[in-house]
């Protein structure tokens, strides 16, 4: 048996290790860059400067960084509950059809009625595709990896069936809805700086981001704070002690996945109500997949996955720059450059735990 | 035949605080059936454990055959000729007995040629020591005494020339352990040496050839087994010496807290665990169940408090019925409270904070909300009372759970269901694993409960326990109540036959009334 080790100090575990990781994905992505023969350092630089160098991509950073705050924040939550939640893209994308039906049906209404009943629709939908996966583990013992993972194809398939069967306007070409009536987009954060005579930069960044901080709240509030917070945690760290406390670790599978699946529903506020202001195929792209590297960097805490979603956001926004302005460097290229920051900050996130713990309790040892 | 198999030298190894193994010493004559008893947490499973390379040992020689072995791991014991077969299995239950049996000696890339020998091997173990099994059966699908059968033949398939069995009769019926000692005997007949971990003193008698009793961590003693007898094993197994805290005057008896009326529990796999039973707890009394590990005690009290479902039978808390779909919550809310046998498993979060382990179970007591949040400050200053008052160190409601000292930790559970004033209280091998003076104020606490009023059921594998707190004491075997005694009218030697199964008493000393 060899010794536990000894836990890492606070800030090691909150920002040395992702600080570690992150330099290190960099670092691999450098020696990428240079393979194809192109400088790394000119790469980074371009990308730092397209992500956040002026306004309108700090604009597109942020709406980018949006997303991932709903992906990540639904991740966690089922993180908490000892779940595992991979079906983020299709809670998204049924939220999105939520979305959109409110907004079609309330679009000719003011603003203050349609777009909070499309948030809720929005958050209802996903919760609903994310409690079904639930209750199937709860009852049925359906492992919720699997199911949530297939509910992404039903998801998928359900949306081009509706897109192009049911809300697809006559005559239109494309599998989409009508453009939403006006009290149902949701502002875009330059029409919203106006409103108070601050001039900001165009970009599909929306008052969605504001909901996204709200929603980071909310969770810290959930899971530290609440009662239902305190079940899931105690059911994700030890489901015999949950059933010994008398919390029901089906039903609470069942909430998790419910809330985890409404945050994931959200990411469609952004896309279809801030955005696209209809709903079309698609929409999702892979971003419920980086939620889980987001929620796994920023330790499943809002505060650090704000963090995180940032980080990609900057990958994101800064990647479609770079494959802009060198067309050697692809955007192939760059879904390696963000793969390497998931592999380590996520798979690998422990690779430098054991060295780092015996290095800092040497040195603790030392100076005492 | 007085060539030395196996030798132990002056073994010792501890965990933390506990000490598990004291300097043993132990001789295993070649060619014998060499018998290890005692109780729970006696030290055998960490003694075997040592043996097969699952630990090693802090100071200490092992010598097999006269040499002296390091065993680091469970490759250097089957090098050395050791194979064990756990009390659990180690299989692969989707695979064949060939496929098992191979498992670990493949043979190379292609397993065709590992396969053949295997199987061939299988055919002869089977010729030569009556271990018939079907090589292409799924093990999975096989009796539980078949696959064990499938885990001695895995060993000698490995060249085990020593064999050690970890209680291997508790999974099987009698005729499949009759079977299982046949192939003991015919293994003993061809040379091998067996080294026989069980607590049952019946099985000791009648195959081994010497008993070693280990106690505390301790080799007490070691017998020829045609020089011993069970009466004495017994006394050497629980040792003599009974001391401890005054339990004081049994009060009168007041009304009937806790009833439960032929009470049955099935696991998951349809198999009786508990079976009929029936007893009732009355204010001021402190009432303990006895039994050696496993026999049914903790899912009586799982089901008593509401963690698993019970299969049949009543329990009434308080006069009042509970229902049969009654989870943990309810029974709380109907007075009971419940101290598990298994802090970390089951009675804490070892991640949480301490003080938000001090409110597992009570998190939606209104003490403790505020709306549909904690409320946090109320909880931190309760917990930051409760430590002191309990002595719980160090008194900080933010450290972590897992950073206290086990007795801490105790103290905490222990705190957090006495202190919500319950009228009945289950307490569950309260100091295992517990250092000595916090032993002490454990059970004074748990004194403390009974003068006030409140019906008590401790559950221990602690005999010394047992008769140190308890007014009556119920022995429970094979999921069954075996025997019930007044405490200060029965010994330890009796109740230790009675746990061993070996003697079916009827209940006495108990009035009539008293039976429900």
């Amino acid at each position: 048996m060899s010794a536990p080790l000894a836990p890492l100090p606070r800030w090691a575990d909150l920002a040395l290790i992702p600080l570690i990781n992150v330099t290190l994905a960099f670092l691999v992505s450098g020696l990428v860059v240079l393979a194809i023969g192109e400088s790394p350092l000119e790469a980074t630089a371009i990308m730092l400067r397209g992500a956040l160098g002026f306004g309108e991509g700090i604009g597109f950073t942020l709406y980018y960084t949006t997303n991932f705050i709903f992906a990540g924040l639904a991740v966690a939550v089922a993180f908490h509950a000892g779940l595992f939640n991979i079906g983020g893209e299709g809670q998204a994308m049924i939220g999105g059809v939520g979305a959109a039906m409110a907004a079609l049906l309330l679009g000719t209404m003011p603003s203050i009625v349609a777009l909070p009943a499309a948030i809720l629709a929005s958050a209802l939908f996903g919760a609903a595709w994310g409690a079904i996966p639930g209750w199937l583990q709860a009852r049925r013992g359906s492992h919720v990896v699997i199911t949530t993972i297939m509910f992404n194809f039903i998801a998928s398939a359900l949306l081009v069936y509706l897109l192009v069967d049911v809300f697809r306007p006559p005559g239109l070409m494309e599998p989409s809805s009508r453009v939403f009536d006006a009290g149902a987009k949701l502002p875009f954060m330059a029409q919203a700086a106006a409103w108070f005579g601050l001039r900001m930069p165009k970009s599909p960044l929306n008052l969605s981001f504001i909901v996204a901080l709200v929603a980071c709240l909310f969770v810290w509030l959930l899971i530290y704070r609440s009662r239902l917070g305190y079940a899931f945690r105690v059911v994700g760290a030890n489901p015999v002690a949950a059933r010994y406390a008398g919390i029901s670790p089906e039903r609470m599978t069942i909430y998790a996945m419910a809330i985890s699946g409404a945050l994931a529903g959200m990411m469609a506020i952004n896309e279809i109500l801030g955005v696209q202001h209809r709903l079309i195929v698609g929409f999702t792209s892979g971003y419920g997949f980086v939620g889980i590297a987001v929620a796994l960097m920023g330790r499943a805490h809002p505060g650090g996955i704000i963090l995180a979603a940032l980080l990609f956001g900057v990958l994101y926004q800064g990647g479609t720059e770079l494959a802009f302005d060198k067309p050697t460097i692809t955007r192939d290229m760059i879904v390696v450059i963000q793969g390497l920051v998931i592999l380590f900050a996520g798979a690998l996130e422990f690779m430098f735990r054991p060295a780092l713990s015996r290095l800092l309790s040497r040195n603790v040892a030392e100076s005492a | 035949m007085s060539e030395k198999a196996i030798q132990l030298l002056s073994i010792d190894k501890r965990f933390g605080a506990v000490h598990a193994n004291r300097a043993i010493d132990l001789d295993v004559k070649k060619g014998t059936i060499h018998g290890i008893i005692g109780e729970n947490g006696a030290g055998k499973s960490t003694l075997m454990s040592i043996l097969y390379g699952f630990y090693e040992a802090d100071s200490g020689e092992i010598r097999i055959n006269g040499e002296r072995k390091r065993i680091r791991s469970s490759a250097d014991a089957i090098a050395a000729g050791i194979g064990m077969v756990h009390q659990h299995f180690m299989l692969v239950e989707p695979m064949s007995v060939v496929e098992n049996v191979m498992l670990g000696a493949e043979g190379g890339t292609l397993t065709m040629r590992g396969m053949e020998k295997a199987r061939a091997e299988i055919r002869r173990l089977g010729a030569d020591y009556g271990l018939l099994v079907d090589p292409d059966a799924i093990v999975g699908e096989l009796s539980v005494g078949l696959q064990q059968r499938v885990e001695i033949i895995k060993a000698l398939f490995r060249g085990a020339e020593i064999l050690i069995l970890d209680e291997p009769t508790g999974v099987l019926t009698p005729a499949e352990a009759e079977q299982l000692f046949e192939v003991l005997a015919e293994l003993r007949r061809q040379g091998r040496t067996i080294l026989l971990i069980t607590h049952k003193l019946k099985e000791i008698m009648a195959i081994t050839d010497e008993v070693s009793v280990m106690r505390r961590g301790e080799m007490v003693a070691h017998r020829k087994t045609a020089e011993t007898n069970p009466r004495e094993l017994a006394a050497l197994m629980v040792g003599r010496e009974i001391a401890h805290p005054q339990k004081g005057a049994s009060q009168a008896p007041g009304a009937p807290l806790l009833e439960v009326e032929n009470l049955a529990v099935k696991d998951a796999r349809g198999v009786m665990r508990v079976s009929d039973v029936s007893f009732m707890v009355r204010a001021g009394e402190i009432v303990g169940i006895a039994g050696v590990s496993g026999n049914g005690q903790s899912e009586l009290i799982e089901a008593i408090s509401g963690m698993i479902r019970r299969n049949g039978g009543t329990v009434t808390l308080c006069g009042q019925p509970v229902p049969a779909e009654a989870d943990a919550a309810e029974t709380r809310n109907l007075g009971l409270a419940h101290v598990p046998e298994d802090r970390l498993r089951m009675g804490l979060v070892t991640s949480f904070s301490a003080y938000e382990s001090a409110i597992l179970g009570h998190q939606d007591r209104p003490q403790f909300s505020k709306g549909p949040l904690i409320d946090r400050d109320a909880a931190i200053a309760d917990t930051e009372d409760k430590m002191k008052r309990f002595d719980v160190r160090p008194p900080d409601p933010l450290l972590k759970t897992a950073n206290f000292s086990g007795g801490n930790q105790q103290k905490i559970v222990l705190a957090r269901e006495i202190e919500t004033g319950p009228d009945v209280l289950i307490v569950a091998q309260p100091t295992r694993g517990v250092d000595v003076g916090a032993i002490a104020f454990i059970h004074r606490q748990i004194l403390d409960l009974k003068a006030k009023g409140k019906a008590i059921l401790l559950v221990s594998v602690e005999l010394d326990e047992i008769f140190a707190l308890t007014d009556r004491v119920l022995v429970m075997c094979g999921g069954r109540v075996v025997g019930e005694r007044i405490t200060d009218e029965t010994d330890q030697n009796e109740i230790g036959l009675l746990m061993a199964g070996m003697e079916a008493a009827p209940a006495i000393g108990t009035p009539a009334e008293m039976r429900p």
